[in-house]
Formats: structure tokens, sequence, C-alpha cells
């Protein structure tokens, strides 16, 4: 039985349809990204599938409950860690585990058994009795997880999990993201850093304008897309890019410039290496490609509001 | 095109561990609390029944400081539950998104409102019952009929915070909240006989004041604190019932509208 599984999909605000016809299915014990640009839908998507806005139309299962009718008994075996912290000011972080598992019906007891290993699975053993204005931003995150996790979800949701921690602090959120894995829980998570999505993700959708645009595995997704060499070439301050790429954008499969970067995407890059070290006034880096690449390519590179 | 979710699984404990993580929060800072619920209207009651009262008759066969004092049980009541449902409820709601991640387990909106509605009640039940302790020291009560002020309490409470949950619903910021109380709260508790008998007033404003909730309330209170059986009790009691049930109800759609949308 699939974790989630949506069928067409469509939630509309006004004569604006945020979400238009999606479909995709969850495998569960595994990880599964939603991907796309601010404003693409993902948020919206996961209101949906947690029955807390009522879709257009559509058919979604989460955890074999269908939802929006059901979505109290779903919501039971699934945690959630949003988007924004919301945890409790006025309460320790163990008090915020316990008013949170009271939610779940759970009795104070059974609560305060896990609230231990909870706070250890968050790096947070020895804050137990410490205010939530205390913990830093990553810290506080880590609760959340916690917080998410207190019924024993069989299905997490996570909301851009990772949004504005340091490389510290989100390095240790995936790894227990991949301990939770392991134990065999179903994560769902959305997020625009791609090599978040690359690390920990069996399989992701990139979506925009609330529409699927592609679906697959990182690896077969650069695979399918994307040119597995990249050379990323920077003007330095001479004007020399411009009649650089002009000259040798043949070298390459495919080039991009974005203001006064040249991306060449190739299969064989030595050709367009050899002509760089005889160039002068340009800097350049040589990369294999990697998700943001597919991504780039295919929600376009100009910015989102 | 227009979605509505279906109205959710009726539960009549689902509002338990809601009330439970207020009272939590309360229980933190109960002292100043009650002091500070406990001392405004104290001030009040005691400077203008002892300071006015002197220069008065007894009025309705009570002195006035006596009189003064069931308006001010039902006064600090109204006031207590008002201020829990619109500034406490708002930043639970949409500041500290409290109710979002309520909402995130399996619990569901009826269950967050009506938790917030029975704690403004409670919140009220306190500030009433601490008054009451005060003034009945004082022997401005008469007999043990005063007890069934505390349901009288509750009732006006439960009226009070449900009509606040409306406005919280409607509410953009904390600044919308003075609306509330400069349009409805004080003419009302001017009109409602807390401070002096409403035939002092012009005939219609004393009728509109008597269909008021804090009227409902007064009425219940002041004769039970005197040691009487009110007059036509059942019809103030279910004036008051009526009021949070449907005011809940309204409140109750009016969020669903502003969270689930």
């Amino acid at each position: 039985m699939a974790a989630l599984d949506v069928r067409d999909l469509r939630k509309a605000y006004g004569d604006q349809e945020v979400v238009a016809g999606l479909s995709f299915a969850v495998d569960s014990g595994t990880c599964f990204g939603l991907l796309g640009p601010n404003g693409a839908g993902k948020t919206t998507t996961l209101r949906l599938c947690l029955g807390l806005t009522a879709p257009v139309s559509g058919n979604i299962a989460l955890n074999g409950h269908p939802i929006p009718a059901e979505a109290q008994q779903a919501r039971a075996r699934v945690g959630v860690v949003p988007q924004f912290d919301n945890l409790d000011p006025d309460f320790s972080c163990a008090e915020n585990l316990l008013v949170f598992g009271r939610y779940f019906g759970m009795t104070d007891a059974d609560i305060r058994s896990r609230i231990p290993q909870l706070l250890d699975f968050a790096g947070l053993g020895s804050k137990g009795d410490a205010r939530i204005a205390t913990l830093s931003g990553g810290m506080k995150r880590r609760l959340t997880l916690a917080r998410a996790l207190v019924n024993d979800p069989d299905i997490v949701f996570l909301d851009e999990p990772t949004t504005g921690l340091d490389p510290q602090a989100r390095h240790l959120i995936w790894d227990r993201l991949k301990q939770l894995k392991s134990a065999g829980k179903t994560l769902i998570l959305t997020t625009h850093f791609m090599d978040e999505a690359e690390r920990l993700c069996d399989s992701l959708i990139v979506i925009d304008h609330g529409r699927k645009i592609t679906e697959g595995s990182p690896r077969a997704l650069i695979a399918e897309h994307i040119e597995p060499q990249v050379v990323e070439v920077f003007d330095e301050a001479r004007g020399q890019l411009p009649l650089f790429v002009e000259r040798h954008r043949l070298l390459c499969e495919r080039v991009e410039t974005s203001g006064e970067t040249a991306f060449f995407y190739c299969r064989d890059p030595r050709p367009l290496l050899a002509a760089l070290a005889e160039a002068d006034g340009l800097r350049y880096v040589h990369r294999a490609s990697n998700l943001e690449d597919v991504f780039i390519k295919l929600t376009g590179r100009e910015l989102r509001d | 095109m227009h979605a509505t979710l279906p109205a959710h699984r009726p539960s009549l404990t689902g509002f338990l561990p809601v009330w439970q993580r207020n009272f939590l929060v309360w229980r933190k800072l109960a002292l100043p609390s009650i002091l500070g619920n406990l001392a405004d209207p104290l001030i009040y009651m005691l400077g203008l029944g002892y300071g006015l009262g002197a220069m008065l008759p007894t009025i309705e066969g009570q002195p006035y400081v006596a009189f003064l004092a069931a308006g001010t049980v039902c006064a600090s009541t109204m006031n207590a539950a008002t201020f829990e449902a619109l500034y406490s409820a708002f930043s639970r709601m949409h500041v500290q998104k409290t109710w979002d991640a309520i909402l995130n387990t399996p619990l569901g909106l009826a269950d967050v409102v009506a938790g917030e509605l029975f704690w403004a009640a409670t919140k009220s039940l306190f500030s009433g019952a601490a008054i009451l302790v005060v003034i009945t020291a004082m022997g401005l009560t008469n007999g043990p009929l005063m007890l069934w002020a505390l349901p009288a309490i509750v009732l006006t409470g439960l009226a009070f915070a449900a009509l606040g949950l409306i406005w919280n619903a409607l509410a953009p910021s904390y600044d919308f909240f003075m609306y509330y109380f400069t349009l409805f709260i004080t003419p009302m508790t001017l009109i409602s006989g807390v401070f002096f008998p409403t035939d002092q007033l012009p005939a219609w404003l004393a009728t509109i004041g008597g269909w008021l909730p804090l009227a409902q309330g007064v009425a219940l209170v002041r004769p039970l604190l005197a040691g009487q059986v009110p007059a036509d009790a059942l019809i103030h009691v279910m004036a008051l019932v009526a009021t949070a049930a449907v005011a809940f109800a309204i409140a109750l759609h009016l969020t669903r509208r502003r969270l689930l949308k």
C-alpha cells in the first residue's frame, strides 16, 4: 500500500488554480521530495494531503484513509514539521512534548516515558527544562522534529525542514532524517535545497504552477535531463565572456548565460577546458552536474517571488 | 470554485487537551494573574462604593456598595472572558500559530475553538469567584444562596467568551479589539445595571440594555448575592445559554473560513 496516493488533485483560490491536476504516489518507508520554486504549490499540496483545506477535485489517500473525509484518523499516525516553528514559547522543551502528545490522546505516563528518547534523538538530552526562548534556531528545529515524532508516526511531513539553518545544524537534521528512514518511516518533504533532495530523497517530483513537470529518482532525473558535466565560466570584469561564449558554444551541448556567468553543459568537457586554459580574464569551475541544474533547466532562471 | 471541508468528527473530550494547554500556561503565572484580575475591579468598587455610596440613599433596599459589588462581579467576569477570547486567543491563533500546530494533530478546529471557549469561561470564573470571596469576607453578601452565583458567572463567562471569539475570528490585528470595547463592552457596561439601576435611563435605552447578555448576568447575580431567588431566572439562564451557543457556532464558522481555506 502506498503511504500517500494523490490523483488529479486540484485547488483554486478565486480564479487562480494553485494545484492544477497533480498526481503522485509515495511508497511506504521511502523518502519523497516535493520540489518547486516559491509559489509552485508545495505547501498547499501538503495542506491538502493533511486535510487542512478542501480540494476542488481529486482523490487523496493518506495511510489508506481518504482525505479529507478521514483526515483526523489519518493524522493520528502522521507527524508534521511545519515550515515555520510554532513551538509553545511559554513551555520548556519537555513540556512542549507533553502538551503536544495530549493532542493525540496519549496518556501523560505514555508521553513522559517517550520524552527522554525524543530529546536524545533531537540532541537536546540536557535541555528538557530549557525554555524555548533560550534555544538556537537549529535546536528549535530539532525540537519541532522531536515533537512531530511524539505519537510515533508512520509518516512524517516536513515542510522545508532546514531553511534558515547553518551547515552544522542542517547536517544534523539530515542525519536524523536518514535514521528515521532506516527505522521504516515514510518521509515526505518539501525543499528548495537541491543538495538536500539529492542526499535524502529516493524519489521526487518537481512542480511548477501547480503542475508536475517531472518525476523520478535524483540520479535518474540528472541522467535524463542534463549533460553529465558542467563548466561554469565567470567573467573577471573585462567583458571577455560574451565573445568567448560566441566562439566556443559549439564545444558543448548547451550553454546558458546568467549575468556574469556562463554555464556550459557537456558530455566531454576536454576541448572546452583546453580553450579555457588559453583564455585571458576568465575564471572557471568544472564539476559534475547535479539536481540543481535539472531544476533550473526545468523551471527557468528568472526570480520567483 | 468553492470547496469546503467536511464537518469534523464530533468529540466530547477533544477540547480538553487544548484547555489543559492553556491551564498549564496560566498555572505558571497564577498568582500575578489573580492579583491583577482582582485589584482593578476592587479598587473601583471600593472607591465608588464607599466614596459615592456615602452620598447616596440605599438602592433597591441595599447599601450602594453592596449593589455595586454584584455589578462588579458580573463586569469582571465579562472582562476576563473577553480579554482571554480576544487578546490571548489571538496571540495563540495568529502570532504564535499554536492553533496551526494543534490542527496538524487528530484534533479539529471545533476542538480548538471549544477549548478556547471553555478556557476563557474558566478564566472568568476565577475572576468572578475571587471577587465573590472578597466581597463575602467584607460582609456584602447575604446567605448561602450566593453560591448559586458561581454557575451564573460561568454562563456569563461562556456567553462573552463566545462573543469575543467571533471578533477574534475577524481581527486583522490587536488594534481591532479596541473597537469591540468602545463600541460594545463599555456602552453595555453603562446600560446593564452594573453601576446604577437601569430605571435611571430613558425607557428605550433601558429596554435595549435589558436584552444584552451583561444585564442577564446581573439579573441573576445581584438577587443571589442579596439572598433572594432571581425573578425570571430561567429566562435569563436560557438567554445566556442561547447567546453562548449561537455565538460559538458563528465564531467556529468564521474561524474555519479564516484558517482552513
